[in-house]
């Protein structure tokens, strides 16, 4: 588990969802300088200066330069002074920030925001015919609506899930049928680590469900899977003192608990493409910090379920944005294709039975593979969300 | 064969301030006096006295290149301790001065004895050699509790080994220690030459524990020197405590004479905070611009914090920002590290860069080699940490997997050994 809300889901949650919308910070477009789309934004307390007053279809890059001393923000919507076709926030005085957005011809407004109030500071600005004109496609949001209510079913079936096994698994704990209760953690966990990013995600939640040993404070009550992972297999705990009974009920009726608490609260998310897409990078990151390591499953070696797991899910997510991906990136998707099925061949090497071998019989070399093979595919993996989000 | 020394190897101005003899030991800047000094060392001088009221290493600008290492004391034989105490110092005040470890030299003396000083400095200046001791609890204490060398009773109650911080995987190999050795300079193989020496004459009486090579400075310490950045691109520690800041230094760097009745003779000195911090850099170099510059609280261009203007500008952790949120995130790390939002705590920092190798799972072994000077760890350090624990957006890609706390005494004077006053 991470120790905190991690940063992707964090962040695309103060990120605001639109189509064709922005990435701060994204590189310069190729072939940007001196062909009229990148122009510079000046936005002081009662001025919006921006450059030229139009530019040609295609993928313009506003630099927008913060000369007041609140913080402001820069938007381009469309005609209607709606519509927001990109934007940048929280562009401190000062400093400067990229909006970079595919535009086609047509007429538009700027707005900055210095203050982040009112309607901001506007004025017109057109986008003319151009040979990079940008077609956007009317069926693009259909793929987008389709990718993030498929998402949204997907987390809420692994949720329930999640929630049929753990309860069963609380059943067997307490009721000392170890063979079992050893049985159904990984199967259980397995629906915990394909929404690990949203599971993870409330931050009082997190910690009582899935923290390590090593996570906790002096003084701070462990509870959640591991601790009873570590009293289902004390093997390399050295002199441990098994839980009594009503200890074992404790602990499990504490994350039947939370897990119903889960479940209620994912019943009320929605998800963006743009989470979606993160989402899956951030499975990954999971992956490379704690399970190709075997630090997740530090007792019971079971951290190749997680890691399929977690693949599954940043499959999954990917999969959903993937029908966009391949209009804006052909190139991206084909190699994050390529990727995800080297990866699983892996996976797929170390399967036995209806899960996967001990992380313990991995060889040095086996554990190495794996690690390129995550590396690999998290690199392209990195840049989906500003593809998806073009 | 005529003596060589190892600045009688060196041309011009350098040379002849060598033949001077050992008596050049002022602070006389690098670069200065001929201007043919090896190395661009914004603010660092060619030599610092080894002797003074506080030791060298702590408020010296920081120089480029580290070499530290933590010992255990394998004697009972407190006299054997003093000893070796009074051997370092007399090796350290020679290096430096950028003179032999021995009192022989390299190559000065019998062709059939082992020369006294290992000679990979020969020809090198003291390049800004600082050697800095320190004292760890377990030299007071053994881990059963046991008085070692009858120092029990004048181990300082801040003198602990620092609490489990969530996110710690230690080592022990590479925590805690009896003894420490930091030696820093502009050039890495006078820092390495330190330790060597200072390590072949402790056979016998100490052991290597664990050692960390830094091979660039993370912080600054004098106000001449510019913030560099760590191995995530950013600047960071700009809100160290400079020597320049003569009351944040009595505040929060050096001990005071009442502030332990069992460390009246750490008065002057500081704790020394070690932390090797492993970076998870692979996971850190996908993380968009834009996270990353929130993660931090500062664009990575400037160093100028969220906030706005550039990298001095005071942060102002209210100015509202869009979404209804400071625009300085409330789990970045300067804001959770402030001195603001832990009771003024601050620590003169001066750790390194560095990179061991590559992991088992081919990553880079690589991170921050945390150095803090304190004047009480249990105030101007543990808080933050646990702050950083709970908060900071950063530790997600943080690691620490050593650590080490030592007192470290006050300068020796004249014909005294280093840390005299706790033995006397």
């Amino acid at each position: 588990m991470t120790r905190r809300l991690t940063a992707a889901v964090a962040l695309v949650a103060l990120a605001v969802p639109v189509l064709s919308s922005c990435t701060e910070n994204a590189p310069a477009a190729e072939g940007s300088d001196g062909d009229g789309r990148t122009l510079t934004v000046s936005s002081s307390a009662d001025a919006c200066d921006v450059s030229a007053t139009e530019a040609p279809a295609g993928t313009l890059r506003f630099d927008v330069t913060n000369a007041g001393d609140e913080v402001t923000e820069f938007y381009l919507l469309g005609e209607d002074g709606l519509r927001i076709v990109g934007e940048v926030e929280n562009v401190g005085p000062q400093l400067t920030r990229q909006l970079v957005v595919n535009a086609p011809a047509g007429d538009y407004v700027t707005a900055c925001k210095p203050g982040m109030v009112g309607e901001g500071i506007r004025s017109d600005f057109t986008v003319t015919p151009s040979d990079e004109e940008v077609q956007v496609s009317a069926d693009e949001q259909e793929l987008v609506d389709a990718a993030e209510s498929s998402y949204q079913t997907y987390v809420q079936d692994q949720s329930d899930q999640l929630l049929v096994k753990t309860r069963e698994f609380a059943e067997d704990y307490t009721a000392g049928d170890d063979d079992a209760a050893r049985a159904l953690y990984p199967v259980a966990r397995t629906h915990w680590e394909r929404i690990e990013t949203v599971a993870e995600s409330f931050g009082d939640l997190d910690p009582r469900m899935d923290a390590r040993e090593a996570d906790l404070e002096p003084g701070q009550r462990w509870t959640g899977w591991h601790r009873m992972e570590k009293d289902l297999w004390p093997q390399r705990a050295g002199d441990y003192t098994p839980l009594t009974d009503a200890q074992r009920r404790t602990f499990a009726d504490g994350l039947v608990a939370d897990t119903e608490e889960l479940d209620r609260r994912i019943g009320d998310l929605d998800f963006t493409v743009d989470q979606i897409a993160n989402g899956s990078r951030g499975l990954l990151e999971e992956v490379a910090t704690g399970k190709v390591t075997g630090e997740e499953e530090y007792w019971s070696r079971t951290d190749l379920w997680d890691f399929q797991a977690n693949v599954d899910g940043a499959r999954v997510g990917y999969d959903g944005v993937a029908p966009i991906v391949e209009e804006k990136d052909p190139e991206l998707a084909s190699q994050l294709e390529l990727r995800f099925t080297d990866l699983q061949e892996l996976l797929d090497a170390q399967r036995e039975g209806d899960g996967f071998v001990s992380y313990d019989e991995l060889s040095k070399q086996e554990v190495r593979d794996l690690a390129d093979a995550v590396n690999a595919l998290s690199e392209p993996l990195s840049r989906l969300t500003a593809v998806v989000v073009a | 064969m005529p003596p060589i020394s190892r600045r009688g190897l060196l041309g011009g101005g350098v040379a002849a301030a060598g033949l001077a003899g050992a008596g050049v030991v002022g602070a006389s800047l690098a670069g200065a006096s001929d201007g043919s000094s090896p190395w661009p060392g914004p603010g660092v001088a060619e030599t610092y006295p080894f002797r003074g009221a506080h030791q060298a290493g702590i408020v010296t600008p920081a120089q480029d290149r580290l070499h530290f290492a933590a010992f255990d004391v394998t004697t009972d034989d407190r006299e054997a301790l003093v000893a070796l105490l009074t051997a370092w110092t007399a090796a350290a005040e020679r290096m430096t001065a950028g003179e032999p470890a021995g009192p022989v030299g390299p190559v000065e003396g019998a062709a059939d004895l082992p020369p006294d000083d290992t000679g990979e400095a020969i020809g090198l200046p003291a390049s800004g050699l600082t050697i800095t001791f320190g004292f760890g609890p377990s030299l007071f204490r053994d881990a059963d509790g046991r008085d070692r060398f009858g120092l029990a009773g004048r181990q300082p109650a801040s003198l602990r080994d620092l609490p489990h911080f969530p996110g710690d995987v230690l080592a022990p190999g590479r925590s805690g220690g009896d003894l420490c050795v930091q030696a820093c300079a502009q050039d890495p193989q006078v820092a390495v030459h330190a330790i060597r020496n200072l390590v072949r004459i402790g056979f016998g009486t100490v052991s290597v524990r664990w050692s960390q090579l830094g091979f660039g400075r993370t912080s600054s310490t004098s106000s001449s020197q510019e913030t560099p950045r760590n191995l995530f691109g950013f600047k960071d520690g700009t809100a160290n405590v400079l020597a320049e800041e003569t009351q944040a230094l009595a505040d929060h760097v050096w001990v005071g004479e009442d502030d332990d009745p069992a460390g009246s003779w750490l008065a002057g000195g500081s704790y020394l905070v070690a932390r090797r911090i492993a970076m998870t850099i692979e996971t850190w170099d996908r993380q968009t611009l834009a996270e990353q510059e929130s993660i931090v609280g500062r664009t990575k261009g400037t160093g100028a914090p969220l906030s706005g203007g550039d990298e001095h500008t005071p942060i102002d952790f209210a100015m509202p920002g869009s979404n209804g949120q400071p625009v300085v995130p409330v789990d970045s790390h300067v804001r959770v590290v402030h001195p603001d939002h832990n009771g003024g705590a601050r620590m003169l920092r001066r750790g390194y860069t560095f990179v061991d190798g590559t992991t088992d799972l081919g990553g880079l072994d690589a991170g921050l080699f945390f150095l803090a000077f304190v004047r009480d760890p249990l105030t101007d350090f543990v808080p933050v940490q646990q702050a950083m624990s709970r908060h900071d957006a950063m530790t997600e890609y943080l690691r620490v997997t050593g650590s080490a706390v030592f007192a470290v005494p006050p300068g020796a004077g004249e014909g005294e050994h280093v840390g005299q006053a706790l033995f006397a």
